[in-house]
């Protein structure tokens, strides 16, 4: 499992060696990819993962992190702003189970699903990213 | 207590072919790529048919068959339609049981609902809307002593569905039955874990509409779905899902400027005032079966009350009563009638609930049932089960804010009408909403307050068809069920018509 942000703030976002595997595959098919993570209904919990720039981002959504899968293109992940607000206290960590998301999500086909798993920061670490946004 | 035999098998009600192709203009037809993909039983884990695998390319196709049909049918006379739906329904009402095992196989979910709800339900849908077609009028304005608005009611033409896996059969009659009514065709793309049941049932009905009035293409939604939002020869797209595909699909839709309807889910609060305890009698009970409720269809409803909360007055004998309710639910063979809580839809969902529980656990929250995958015996093992479980924490906690879709819910306590109704309205969604009091007055006031489409009030998880279901805040633009669906699906025709033979004098 790789951390994976630029700055020495702890990482909101990370990636396991098997959802690596598949992005880097993925990105072999259909070029640069991003992830928008959904709310809601169904697959309400799923990251989706499409090719960058087909999902339209705007001021409702705010940029967690970029995940380093040892290509030139790191993996942009996204949340709409009002969902990060019930979200900003854990760690998201995207992973891959057998599975068959709906959604237009680009890895279904292959019979599986991306899913996140989470983790509560920990108190030095919500310090650490509560006084960075503090700072903003 | 019956065990209905499992479709496929010699004795059972339901045929299983090796293969199922599109259905398109009234034919079932192969994909144009030739490729299938393998569909899943939930109640067993295993493959049981292959199904279609939808492109762009089967999307066209069902494209112009449904354009080449639309406009003929259109014209239909509303008394036609009319019968057709009628007719729709008499035959699924003679299939009842058959249709009803068929989907407690693709989806998981128990066959004593599937029987006393999904598909009654969906046969009372098209019934409705048979009805309140021949109802509908079109109005008359005098704009002047010679001067007439006529406004008529006109089908948009040919719309597009994308249909969710939690009722394959049910919503899918939501979406089908109003824009058929109103005189359109449709090209609908089931879900990609449940494609089969649909099929069954136009296997039944297909051949009472005129060819390509229906079409039917399977596949996977970046495959499939994609095309079929975003496709120009669309008039509207029709959605139920979650909020980063609702949002894509807006996109599509603003590039070809055409409506939506987006069902999106919710988080929906099921509130418990003191009054409820007031005496341990037959509401109190009813009460109780209401905290229960978001076990039904193992929670993979958009409108779960998944959260619960109750006035602390009355919390911990009300809790006590309600966790051991809980318990008393039977979880088995969803093929067995006597079973109240059956399989998850597919293994993504079962992981995604598992990893809540454990977000739910790590956050704080006390487990006072369940919190465990279920592990059935024999041939079920590799069934997607789940324990109902509830949570006891707080409104900011994840498990308190995000759609799980299983058979979870998340409980804490209020002061007062004022404490509740805060943490009620505290989420990001407002599709559904439950108020249980004895004191009328209150459930009215806490019923206005809550900012939800549908406030179930002494009640929960009634869908008639003549009660408007749909979102506030996130959970999506514009509703389902009732009359007003017909609006929907159609246009106004405004015919502005002078009845006057002299010149306005203005040249």
């Amino acid at each position: 499992m790789s951390a994976t942000h630029a700055s020495s703030l702890p990482a909101r976002v990370a990636v396991t060696d098997e959802a690596a595997d598949l992005l880097r595959r993925l990105v072999g098919n259909h070029g640069p990819v991003m992830f928008h993570q959904s709310g809601g209904c169904c697959d309400g919990s799923a990251p989706m993962c499409y090719p960058n720039g087909d999902f339209m981002l705007g001021d409702a959504d705010i940029h967690l992190g970029d995940l380093d899968i040892g290509l030139d293109d790191q993996v942009p992940v996204w949340m709409s702003r009002s969902q990060f607000e019930y979200w900003s206290h854990t760690h998201l960590t995207i992973d891959v189970v057998p599975g068959r998301g709906a959604g237009f999500s680009l890895e279904a086909p292959e019979g599986v699903r991306f899913l996140i798993r989470s983790r509560l920061f920990t108190d030095e670490e919500a310090q650490r990213l509560d006084r960075e946004t503090a700072q903003h | 207590m019956t065990v209905y035999t499992a479709p496929g098998q010699p004795d059972s009600l339901v045929t299983v072919q090796g293969r199922y192709g599109h259905y398109i203009g009234g034919d079932w037809v192969d994909p144009v790529k030739g490729a299938y993909f393998e569909n899943i039983s939930p109640v067993n884990g295993k493959p049981f048919t292959e199904i279609a695998r939808g492109t762009a390319e089967d999307i066209e196709a069902a494209l112009d068959a449904a354009h080449a049909a639309a406009p003929a049918w259109g014209k239909t006379s509303t008394t036609e339609r009319s019968n057709i739906l009628l007719k729709i329904a008499d035959v699924m009402e003679e299939n009842l049981t058959a249709i009803a095992v068929a989907e407690t196989w693709e989806n998981g979910k128990p066959v004593r609902e599937t029987l006393a709800a999904d598909i009654p339900l969906a046969i009372d849908h098209f019934r409705y809307f048979g009805g309140v077609l021949r109802a509908q009028e079109g109005t008359i304005g005098e704009i002047d002593e010679n001067t007439v608005a006529y406004h008529f009611h006109e089908p948009l033409g040919v719309v597009g569905q994308i249909i969710p896996w939690n009722f394959p059969i049910l919503m899918a009659v939501w979406k089908l039955a109003p824009a058929l009514a109103a005189g359109n065709a449709v090209v609908l793309k089931p879900a990609e874990q449940t494609p089969w049941s649909i099929l069954k049932l136009v296997e039944l009905i297909g051949d009472l509409l005129p060819a390509g009035v229906l079409n039917v293409v399977n596949g996977f939604g970046v495959e499939a779905g994609k095309p079929l939002a975003s496709s120009p020869r669309v008039a509207k797209v029709a959605f139920t899902g979650e909020t980063t595909t609702g949002r894509l699909i807006m996109q599509y839709a603003s590039q070809n400027i055409i409506p939506v309807t987006l069902e999106l889910g919710g988080k929906s609060p099921n509130i418990f005032f003191d009054s409820v305890a007031a005496e341990k009698d037959a509401f109190y009970d009813k009460a109780l079966e209401g905290f229960t409720m978001f076990a039904l269809n193992q929670g993979e409803i958009c409108t779960c009350p998944s959260r619960a909360l109750v006035q602390r007055s009355m919390y911990s004998d009300f809790v006590g009563d309600a966790v051991a309710r809980v318990e008393k639910i039977k979880q088995g063979n969803p093929l067995d009638d006597t079973t109240m809580l059956g399989a998850q839809a597919s293994n993504d969902q079962l992981e995604k609930i598992l990893s809540y529980i454990e977000i739910g656990k790590d956050e704080g929250a006390k487990v006072l049932t369940g919190g465990e995958r279920t592990i059935l015996e024999g041939d079920l093992a590799e069934g997607y089960y789940v324990q109902p479980t509830v949570f006891e924490g707080d409104n900011s906690m994840r498990i308190f804010q995000e759609e799980i879709f299983g058979p979870v819910v998340s409980l804490t306590g209020f002061d007062d009408e004022a404490d509740g109704l805060k943490i009620a309205n505290d989420t990001l969604y407002g599709l559904g909403a439950g108020v249980w009091s004895r004191d009328g007055s209150q459930a009215f006031r806490a019923g206005k307050e809550i900012q939800a489409g549908r406030v179930w009030t002494n009640c929960y998880h009634a869908y008639p068809a003549h009660a408007a279901f749909g979102g506030y805040k996130q959970s999506g633009i514009g509703r389902e069920t009732h009359k007003m669906m017909l609006d929907h699906y159609q246009q106004t025709k405004n015919l502005l018509v002078s009845y006057s033979p002299d010149a306005l004098g203005f040249f």
